[in-house]
């Protein structure tokens, strides 16, 4: 016993001389870097103070690049190709760690381009956007401050599934975001098409070559293609290289990555026509306004700048526009059959909806506006496939539209892709060591999907050429966990689209908690300034502060009791808590504040965080508890070197499926396609036989060496107990 | 929540060697504080090569140099002192510790000479003690006390008793300790008598005393991951288990009569069904026509019902496990041993008499509709005068039965005694009321005179049987109606393959529940996102009785079924 303690003491004592010795040896290297890292980074020392210890022999390395730099050689932290959504926040991530980061573009002025649909959010996607700003992204601000139109989607169908949409202005998005990528430090932007990746000699990457010959080195490379690999877009029968609509795709890129081994797809998606609006006649269409009460992407309320919002409007098919579409079906590239590639199940083409679902009369279709200072309308729900000739009369037999005049034809675009179960969860390809791949590279649509892998992919690239360990968001954290592992373990071969019946759990998933699930860890990561994460602490505060509040403040009788039990239909108990008439059917905060119950410091959404946790406690502990029980579970590591051929107990299926994507967790193997609940036995079966074969060896190891330690030890704490009493 | 990849298994790896080293070198008081933990693995010169920090908080390990990646886990700072659960790794610890009893011998066919009863686990002894009491013991054995020190490898003779103390069998008991044994566990072995109904009241004595029934292939599971068998073997053990996992539920399903697989399925189905219609309109808010609440409330109810009958059908293989006792009471010399002779012999089955401490009881086992039945009676008991004494010991067998039977002579018809012996026995059922069935016993001798008082009489019991026991004559009617009155009736003729084991009747309870949450859910007007929790929940109950996972299985069928999408 007296062993032991002294053991402690001089471990302890032994370590905080140690990190103080190590600390200022490590300033030098931030000094030489942009004075706004050295800033965070030092609050981030002051927070861990052994953090410092471990980042030291890797910061040599970098310390040696940039001095490099200076002798006039590109070489940076991270280079990211590609500047759409995905890319943006990968630069920004990887810029804002303090890597110095590299953002190479095929054209400056399509940066955050929103080719599509010029809106952010909706089911699901909302809580990426959430997500990738509690971990300090930018999509959130961006979408907040260029809104056209803002409403909650599924506001009475619990806080889980509640969703923000946001129509934006398409080019004051893109400018908005060209403006904070150019002004954020340690980020340069250069225009380039990357042709190839240049190689170390141990599988890693060193850096990509670009069509004009210039290389650019980096330890760490994301690629964010979208879909300018092999761009291939189609009017009818009728296509071209290009990445969309009057922009070159990019070439060789994909041939260069399928020499190092890496397996590529074509996937397929779609834009539908854009109208002049001045052409429409909206008396006759039913208007959809936006919210009175605007709500926000960001948690940050220095965003939180409210703007006049413009009306979308509501048209539908009619007979004649099925009937078109029938007549026609032949000239449509998936009924003619000259593309083969996949489209999306839930973002089908008009063709599709009325081939397969014969008995549905009409359809819905959104009319929005692109932007403030441009006529163009998006016609949503009407992409089609159909030749440019066909696609004005077929708007005009739309309801409202009969005199439109169409500005930019419908069209399909087809890409390459590189199935992302080739990448681990920190998305760095599992052949390539320093190659990260995000967005429609990994095969999902979307500029949220795209941008949640972006800011990790960007913070993982700066933390992989900084010597860090990396990052991996389990599935049950977030939506972002969630997207990575369903795109890294299933073998999709279609664009993925966030759902929220994606998510197991998606009640401890919600858009109003995003910010506690994921801000520490921003935080921690070195995203979060202290700036805002004071307002993330006061937040916090407050609403933990209203809830204990809540459980003390007892009423008895009166008007809010009366229409506690009017609206719930339940009786009200003398001396009830304000918590347990929250609790009721049907009683919100609002109550509250009606009969001057409520805390006036809240925000509105502090005040729906607090009725959330309050009204649904029950649910979210047993959500919570289920998760626990099965997480134990899902969480065992598997080994990187499984020879999944040689384990004759599991399925040849199994066995095949296993070999390709190389799980990494026993839950991640049983959500692989074709592995069933008994190749999961056999397969936890295998690894316990490995485990204790490896622990009985290694038992006798440690008993050896520990013999021989404690006898060192012994001898140690001695001359130690010595020592400190001379110092003393 | 940061999980570091490396350092963590790599603890978690080497636990249980430091356990030895620790409790070797020092006694510690509380748990060693993870500080030690680095000073150990790395020998001195080593760890001041590799200054690695330790963890004194999990909280930390973002930027260690060892590891290679840091897992996030769901957490949410709101969430903190909600009942959280703690994370250490102790689910992995969890299925080993406890200990599983099972009949190792082969049932079904005709009974052997002797069956095997085997215990395994940290509490074999424990509990082998509860049940087992060694013959050369016999005066002053407590056998509550589960005070057994048994030698290893030293075979014992004794008797085995239920929770009730009741003499259910004597046997050999052998045990062997940890690691001497098959599993590397401690094993005790009960050699029992070789019929069915033994060997089951042995198990459910064990049961009853804190063991749990094994799997199939558990010990063999357990004989391996103790490192007791090879590689080689151990593949075998694979097949066992994935025959387990769903090959073996697949053909447990298909074994079963009376639908219950299909229920199963169809029940699944049907929440795959409701869910897929919710899920669509929460991920595609404005493109479906909404929910008719009436329509899903009666369709919940419907599998509410479907779950329960599973339930009850379930209750069978509770039975099959467990047996019947029924109690044969009535005044001497009405054909109790007659009747229970003529069912006993039609059966085949062992008729033991032990005149024990405890109690002198005849039992006799015979076995209906696969039901292992024990049949107690009187009849053996020495003659005495002494009527309250006889009432008395009646009242006693019939307390403890599933069962009563009370037997009157169709010759003396209803007497005072019998009056007598039917109040005493109900005022002492108190509220816990044991069916009766009331047999009229030697018919042939007076078939036609008491139709008048057992028109009377039978009002106050469940059924009424006419027999004649020295023919065997209404025996078949009997055992109907016993099936009658513990609701095996329903179970159609043949079903004796019946398997839901105890983990598909949990999950059936866990199916049912979630049901009953998620009616009051929707009778509360909770959002419609609330719903799907519980839906969800029943869905993987029911997909855990037939192998299957609901993940993917409602995208695709929104996707089939809807026309959604922008």
């Amino acid at each position: 016993m007296s062993i032991l303690s002294v053991h402690l003491s001089r471990l302890t004592r032994h370590h905080f001389p140690f990190s103080s010795l190590l600390f200022p040896s490590s300033r030098p290297y931030y000094h030489a870097c942009a004075p706004s890292r050295r800033n965070l980074r030092f609050s981030v020392i002051k927070r861990f103070p052994f953090r410092c210890i471990c980042s030291f022999p890797a910061t040599n390395s970098i310390a040696d690049r940039n001095r490099n730099v200076e002798v006039g050689e590109e070489k940076y932290d991270v280079i990211v190709v590609g500047g759409g959504h995905a890319g943006c926040e990968a630069a920004l991530a990887s810029a804002r760690l303090g890597a110095k980061t590299l953002l190479l573009t095929l054209n400056i002025d399509r940066i955050a381009w929103q080719p599509c649909n010029p809106a952010v959010g909706g089911l699901a996607k909302s809580q990426l956007v959430h997500e990738v700003d509690a971990l300090g992204g930018e999509i959130g601000k961006v979408a907040d401050r260029c809104y056209l139109q803002k409403r909650v989607l599924n506001v009475s169908r619990g806080p889980a599934v509640r969703a923000l949409r946001a129509q934006t202005d398409k080019r004051e998005y893109a400018m908005q975001m060209k403006n904070v990528v150019e002004s954020t430090p340690n980020l340069s932007i250069r225009e380039a098409m990357v042709t190839d990746i240049l190689l170390g000699k141990n599988d890693n990457v060193e850096g990509v070559c670009t069509f004009f010959g210039m290389n650019f080195y980096a330890p760490a490379v994301i690629l964010t293609t979208g879909t300018f690999m092999s761009g291939k877009i189609w009017v009818g029968r009728t296509s071209m290289p290009a990445g969309r609509a009057g922009e070159s795709a990019s070439h060789g890129l994909t041939e260069n990555l399928q020499r190092l081994g890496f397996e590529s797809d074509r996937l397929k998606t779609g834009t539908p026509a854009r109208v002049d609006c001045r052409t429409v006649d909206f008396s006759v269409l039913e208007p959809q306004l936006g919210d009175e009460e605007v709500s926000w992407f960001s948690f940050d309320p220095d965003f939180h700048i409210e703007k006049e919002q413009m009306c979308c409007y509501l048209t539908r098919t009619t007979k004649s526009t099925h009937q078109l579409i029938k007549d026609n079906l032949h000239e449509t590239p998936t009924y003619g059959g000259w593309v083969e590639a996949k489209g999306p199940r839930y973002c089908p083409s008009i063709e599709d909806k009325i081939v397969r679902f014969q008995d549905k009369e009409s359809h819905q279709i959104f009319l929005e506006p692109e932007g403030r200072t441009v006529p163009e309308l998006y016609v949503q729900g009407f992409s089609t496939g159909l030749p440019e000739r066909l696609q004005l009369p077929l708007l005009r037999t739309l309801p409202g539209l009969e005199n439109c005049s169409m500005l930019r034809p419908a069209y399909a675009v087809e890409y390459d892709y590189l199935p992302a179960h080739q990448c681990s969860r920190s998305l760095m390809t599992k052949k390539i060591d320093g190659l990260f791949f995000s967005g429609q590279i990994n095969g999902t649509t979307g500029y949220e999907e795209a941008a949640a892998q972006g800011i990790i992919s960007g913070i993982n690239a700066a933390r992989h050429s900084d010597g860090k360990p990396l990052i991996v968001l389990e599935r049950e954290s977030s939506y972002i966990g969630t997207l990575i592992d369903d795109l890294v373990t299933k073998d999709l071969r279609e664009p993925y689209r966030m759902l929220t019946s994606r998510s197991e759990h998606r009640l401890l998933l919600r858009s109003d908690n995003a910010d506690s699930r994921l801000t520490p860890l921003g935080r921690e990561i070195g995203l979060i300034d202290d700036r805002r994460w004071k307002i993330y602490q006061d937040k916090q505060a407050r609403i933990s502060d209203e809830k204990k509040r809540l459980k003390t403040v007892r009423i008895s009788g009166g008007d809010l009791a009366a229409d506690v039990s009017h609206f719930s239909g339940q009786p009200v108990k003398e001396s009830s808590t304000l918590e347990s008439l929250l609790k009721k059917p049907h009683i919100e905060y609002k109550l509250l504040d009606k009969h001057g119950f409520g805390n006036e410091m809240l925000s509105r959404t502090e005040k729906e965080c607090v009725e959330i946790d309050i009204k649904y406690e029950g649910f979210i502990i047993r959500q919570r508890n289920q998760l626990q029980q099965m997480v134990h579970q899902q969480h065992r590591r598997l080994p990187e070197d499984l020879d999944y051929y040689a384990m004759t107990t599991l399925s040849l299926e199994a066995r095949e499926k296993l070999s390709k994507v190389r799980p990494q967790t026993i839950g991640q193997a049983s959500r692989v396609g074709g592995v069933s609940p008994a190749d999961i036995t056999a397969l936890m079966i295998i690894l316990e036989t490995k485990r204790r074969k490896a622990q009985e060896v290694r038992r006798h190891q440690i008993r050896a060496s520990v013999m021989v330690d404690t006898v060192e030890n012994l001898s140690d704490t001695l001359t130690e107990a010595v020592g400190t009493h001379k110092c003393g | 929540m940061i999980i570091s990849e490396n350092s963590h298994t790599a603890t978690m790896a080497l636990l249980p060697s430091f356990r030895t080293i620790i409790t070797r070198f020092y006694r510690p008081t509380k748990p060693p504080p993870q500080l030690i933990f680095s000073s150990l693995l790395f020998p001195k010169k080593l760890s001041s090569l590799f200054p690695l920090p330790p963890k004194p908080q999990p909280l930390k390990p973002l930027a260690s140099t060892r590891q290679e990646t840091s897992f996030v886990s769901n957490r949410d700072e709101r969430l903190v002192g909600l009942g959280s659960v703690n994370d250490g790794g102790s689910i992995e610890t969890q299925s080993s510790t406890s200990t599983i009893a099972a009949i190792v011998t082969s049932l079904g066919g005709p009974p052997a000479a002797v069956g095997i009863v085997r215990l395994s686990g940290p509490n074999a002894v424990d509990i082998a003690g509860r049940v087992f009491s060694p013959a050369k013991k016999k005066k002053g054995f407590d056998s509550g006390s589960g005070s057994w020190k048994p030698k290893s490898h030293i075979v014992e003779y004794g008797v085995v008793l239920d929770s009730q103390g009741n003499v259910v069998d004597e046997v050999l008991a052998v045990p062997m300790l940890a690691p001497k044994s098959y599993t590397r566990e401690d094993v005790v072995e009960l050699q029992c008598h070789g019929s069915e109904v033994c060997l089951r009241r042995v198990l459910k004595a064990c049961l009853e005393a804190g063991a749990r029934l094994a799997e199939p292939g558990e010990f063999t599971l357990r004989a391996f991951l103790n490192g007791r068998l090879d590689l080689s073997q151990a593949e075998n053990v694979g097949k066992l288990i994935s025959a387990k996992s769903v090959a073996a539920a697949d053909a447990a399903l298909a074994g079963m009569q009376g639908g219950f697989s299909t229920l199963v399925r169809s029940l699944r189905g049907q929440c795959i069904e409701l869910l897929t219609e919710i899920e669509a309109r929460l991920d595609f808010e404005d493109e479906m026509p909404p929910l008719d609440v009436n329509i899903i409330m009666d369709s919940i109810h419907a599998m509410s019902q479907d779950v329960e009958h599973a339930l009850e059908t379930a209750n069978y293989d509770k039975l099959l496990q467990s047996g019947l006792q029924i109690a044969i009471v009535g005044r001497p010399n009405v054909g109790k041993s007659s009747l229970l002779n003529a069912w006993s012999k039609s059966e085949r089955a062992i008729v033991t008499e032990i005149a024990g401490t405890t109690r002198d009881v005849v039992e006799a086992s015979v076995s209906v509709a696969g039901v292992a039945v024990t049949l107690l009676d009187t009849a053996g008991i020495r003659e005495t005068d002494d009527i309250v004494e006889k009432i008395e010991r009646s009242e006693a067998v019939a307390m403890g039965a599933d069962v009563i039977i009370m037997t009157v002579s169709a010759i003396d018809g209803w007497t005072l005694e019998d009056t007598k012996l039917v109040e005493r026995i109900r005022s002492n059922m108190g509220s816990a009321s044991i069916p009766m069935i009331l047999v009229i016993n030697k018919i042939d001798c007076a078939s036609s005179a008491c139709s008048d008082w057992v028109n009377r009489e039978a009002k106050l019991f469940s059924k009424h049987v006419f027999t004649c026991a020295i023919t065997g004559q209404g025996i078949h009617d009997l055992e109907k109606s016993i099936l009658e009155i513990v609701g095996l009736d329903k179970i159609p003729a043949g079903g004796r393959r019946w398997t839901v084991n105890q983990r598909q009747c949990e999950q059936l309870m866990r199916a049912k529940e979630a049901l009953v949450r998620l009616k009051s859910t929707i009778e509360e007007e909770l959002p419609l996102d609330f719903w799907t929790i519980d839906l969800k929940e029943a869905a993987l109950a029911l997909g855990q009785i037939s192998g299957d996972d609901i993940s993917e299985e409602i995208l695709s069928n929104i996707f089939g079924k809807f026309c959604i999408g922008k």
